[in-house]
């Protein structure tokens, strides 16, 4: 199955062929990244545009390593400094990107569907680094990427995916990318934060947090978004955590061989206890370094490579 | 001056249960005659309207629009407005006042009327504000904005949360026997809702806005109009639970009525995902067509509107409220905003579309072509029921010497509406491209012709 996409919206409307070309991808350029030399000229002359209309480190950094390993040109662009603030909409100042012959925006944004806007009336390509609480694809596909490499399958596993689930992007994009390559899903978390309507795209919704570990072949754990979350969805960070939080207590009584991700940032004692994270079963810096692997295959393909046979070995 | 024979037409007075080809003759801008007296009282020199297969109608009017002046005239303005309305087949139209300044005073009022008289060729009535800014926090002067001519009050585009205040609205307006309408919606539950909630909410990560965000203030307005004996109509219902709640009361004698607009009648929330996710599914009953059907993206804000469009079920209750006469009105709710202005992120868009010129086309597609309602029922809520509503004696009827407001209309024509064509300021329909089975031919106000498609 060969890539012959634009732009990366969403996982939503890839098929399991189309996500496991840019898996393939990334696995040929996760070699590349562990040889001294990890620069290839894939984009060389092509010019990335990190536009940040929400803050984020970690998403910016790795866009812009890969882009770089890639031999992009990379240019930042935060909501923070730019004229977005000065009341210029936000198809002016793509258009004004666009003007200085970027091929591709990256683009993160607190409005779900924003990305899906740029993509119309733009030539470049446009990939969604994030967009409300709509999808965060490469998250998504870093994330089954860890699970492919650490238990060599997706179909058939037990996916748990733990904490607010109805604010975040991460568990639309993981819940599609699952359900496609065929593993079973299960949400949990506070019933205000996980409603039983996601039921309708396949997963499956508790609320007892042991019942939903205790078979799960994954744990992904969302962070709690306090500072995004209205006073009336739970009642406190302290309830939560006896609630929900994956404890030492409540990981003895999974699966051995369970893994623990997180997309990070973590909240130390809150959705994790300190020494889970940083025990053996947690693949979360894992997820990190394959992130960067993902994040070259996505900007390759949406600038019209193929697959894998394409990149250089 | 101002009269006119028009001959050879199906003649449909819902008022008066009148459904015959019959000519009408208006004289001096009321209605003189009608049948076989109509073409003998007519002077020699009458000018005449042929409208020989077409449908006559009474004057068809429109209880809730936005024509954007004072303050927002980059919009829409009064002339565009009506214009635009008079092309849908729409002889008067009642302005809701959350204009710049809002219609809070009667010095607004009068600038609306006076420009109405002098660039609009329909009826433009005005309803005032029934807050004072529409803050929902004191009273507007409703005593003067009566005496200055408003024939409504609501805080349309805003609700009303104090109950208190609501019921000393209702009150205090019924000394002047004074309509009052209201913008269901609660705030706490809406919140900073974009679309409804559902499934699709879920999916495409908008913030809801549940149905019992507009079901809570309908169901308020209820116990309202029981405790104060004084009517509260319910303007664009969106929701299953608020046509129940309305028929209930209405069997128990409440003073209660509400109104439907066709993007509710004939949209879903799946829409929100893209023409390809609607077709197939909500959308199905019009692929069965055969026709070409218009394409869309995903998070299209011509999509976007307060309230929201809802499930399936929704729309069905609708439908079954306007068949059975729990619905008795149909408006627009036509609310023009920029091109630039709905061309941002979907959370940052205006809410609201334009509605003129699909209105009647809609209507008939939904509730006659489908065989839900005869014609004569669906005119009369175009009609007689929102002239009724407004005390608005002399229009929606034929009777001899009412208004010679008429709506000629072929209900069988078959077009494409593109919105580019639109005569209103603003283009933010979601009817690009949809085709539609009935349009108005011409619109009469006081015996002349204003528009002809």
């Amino acid at each position: 199955m060969s890539w012959n996409r634009k732009h990366l919206l969403d996982i939503e409307s890839l098929s399991a062929a189309e996500i496991m070309t840019v898996l393939d991808t990334a696995r040929a350029f996760k070699a590349v990244g562990e040889r001294a030399i990890k620069k290839v000229p894939a984009l060389r002359g092509k010019t990335v545009v990190n536009l940040f209309v929400e803050p984020s480190t970690r998403t910016r950094i790795s866009f812009e390593l890969a882009a770089q390993r890639l031999t992009a040109d990379i240019i930042n662009f935060s909501a923070e400094a730019s004229s977005l603030k000065k009341g210029e909409t936000l198809k002016d100042t793509a258009k004004n990107l666009e003007a200085l012959n970027a091929d591709i925006i990256v683009m993160r944004h607190s409005a779900s569907g924003a990305p899906h806007f740029l993509a119309r009336f733009l030539q470049a390509s446009v990939i969604n680094a994030g967009d409300g609480a709509h999808e965060h694809p490469t998250q998504a596909l870093l994330d089954t990427f860890t699970i492919l490499e650490k238990k060599g399958k997706v179909a058939g596993l037990k996916v748990t995916i733990l904490g607010d689930i109805l604010y975040s992007r991460v568990a639309r994009s993981n819940i599609w990318a699952l359900i496609k390559l065929g593993a079973e899903v299960t949400l949990c978390g506070p019933s205000t934060l996980v409603p039983k309507v996601f039921e309708q795209m396949g997963c499956r919704v508790t609320y007892n947090v042991e019942e939903a570990i205790r078979d799960a072949d994954i744990i992904n754990l969302l962070r709690i978004q306090h500072e995004r979350q209205r006073k009336t969805m739970f009642p406190s960070i302290g309830e939560y955590t006896s609630l929900f939080g994956l404890t030492k207590a409540r990981l003895a009584k999974c699966k051995p061989d369970a893994l623990i991700m997180h997309p990070g940032p973590i909240n130390r004692g809150v959705e994790i206890d300190s020494e889970i994270a940083d025990c053996g079963r947690s693949v979360i810096l894992d997820q990190v370094t394959n992130g960067l692997a993902v994040r070259m295959a996505v900007l390759f393909l949406v600038n019209g490579g193929q697959g894998p046979q394409e990149v250089a070995t | 001056m101002n009269s006119l024979l028009v001959t050879g037409g199906r003649l449909i007075d819902p008022a008066n249960r009148f459904d015959a080809v019959a000519d009408l003759l208006i004289l001096n801008g009321k209605i003189a005659a009608i049948g076989a007296d109509a073409a003998a009282k007519a002077p020699k020199d009458v000018q005449k309207f042929d409208a020989k297969g077409l449908v006559v109608s009474p004057g068809l009017i429109d209880l809730h629009v936005h024509l954007r002046e004072p303050g927002q005239s980059a919009k829409e303005t009064i002339a565009t407005g009506a214009a635009s309305a008079a092309r849908g087949g729409f002889t008067s139209v009642v302005c809701m006042p959350n204009t710049t300044p809002a219609i809070d005073n009667a010095g607004t009022v009068a600038l609306i009327r006076e420009r109405a008289e002098r660039e609009a060729k329909i009826n433009v009535f005005v309803a005032g504000a029934i807050t004072k800014n529409i803050a929902g926090e004191e009273l507007a002067p409703i005593g003067s904005l009566k005496q200055a001519g408003v024939i409504a009050i609501t805080d349309d585009g805003h609700c009303v949360q104090n109950n208190e205040l609501m019921r000393r609205a209702l009150e205090y307006a019924k000394m002047f026997d004074l309509p009052l309408m209201d913008h269901c919606q609660d705030y706490s539950l809406v919140s900073d809702g974009v679309m409804h909630e559902g499934y699709w909410s879920a999916v495409l990560g908008l913030r809801g806005w549940p149905a019992s965000g507009e079901e809570m203030i309908v169901a308020r307005n209820i116990m309202l109009a029981e405790l104060t004996g004084s009517p509260v109509h319910c303007q664009h219902m969106s929701s299953a639970g608020s046509v129940q709640l309305i028929r209930e009361a209405k069997k128990r004698g409440i003073p209660i009525s509400g109104e439907a607009c066709p993007h509710h009648f004939t949209l879903t929330d799946t829409v929100l995902a893209g023409s390809e996710k609607y077709w197939p599914t909500d959308g199905k009953s019009f692929t069965a067509s055969g026709q070409n059907l218009p394409t869309w993206p995903s998070y299209d804000t011509n999509f976007k509107m307060n309230p929201p469009l809802r499930s399936a079920r929704d729309r069905e209750a609708l439908i079954e409220g306007l068949v059975d006469g729990t619905l008795e009105i149909i408006s627009s709710d036509h609310a023009p905003h920029c091109g630039y202005e709905k061309e941002v992120e979907f959370d940052y868009a205006p809410f609201g579309i334009i509605g003129f010129e699909t209105e009647l086309p809609l209507s008939l597609m939904h509730l006659y072509h489908n065989k839900m309602m005869s014609l004569t029922d669906l005119l009369a809520k175009f009609t007689v029921a929102p002239a009724r509503l407004l005390r608005l004696k002399n229009k929606g009827h034929f009777s001899l010497g009412a208004d010679g407001d008429v709506t000629v209309f072929d209900p069988d024509f078959e077009w494409t509406f593109r919105r580019d064509d639109s005569t209103s300021k603003s283009k933010n329909s979601p009817f690009d491209g949809w085709p539609m089975k009935g349009r108005a031919s011409a619109t009469i106000v006081a015996g002349q012709v204003v528009s002809q498609n």
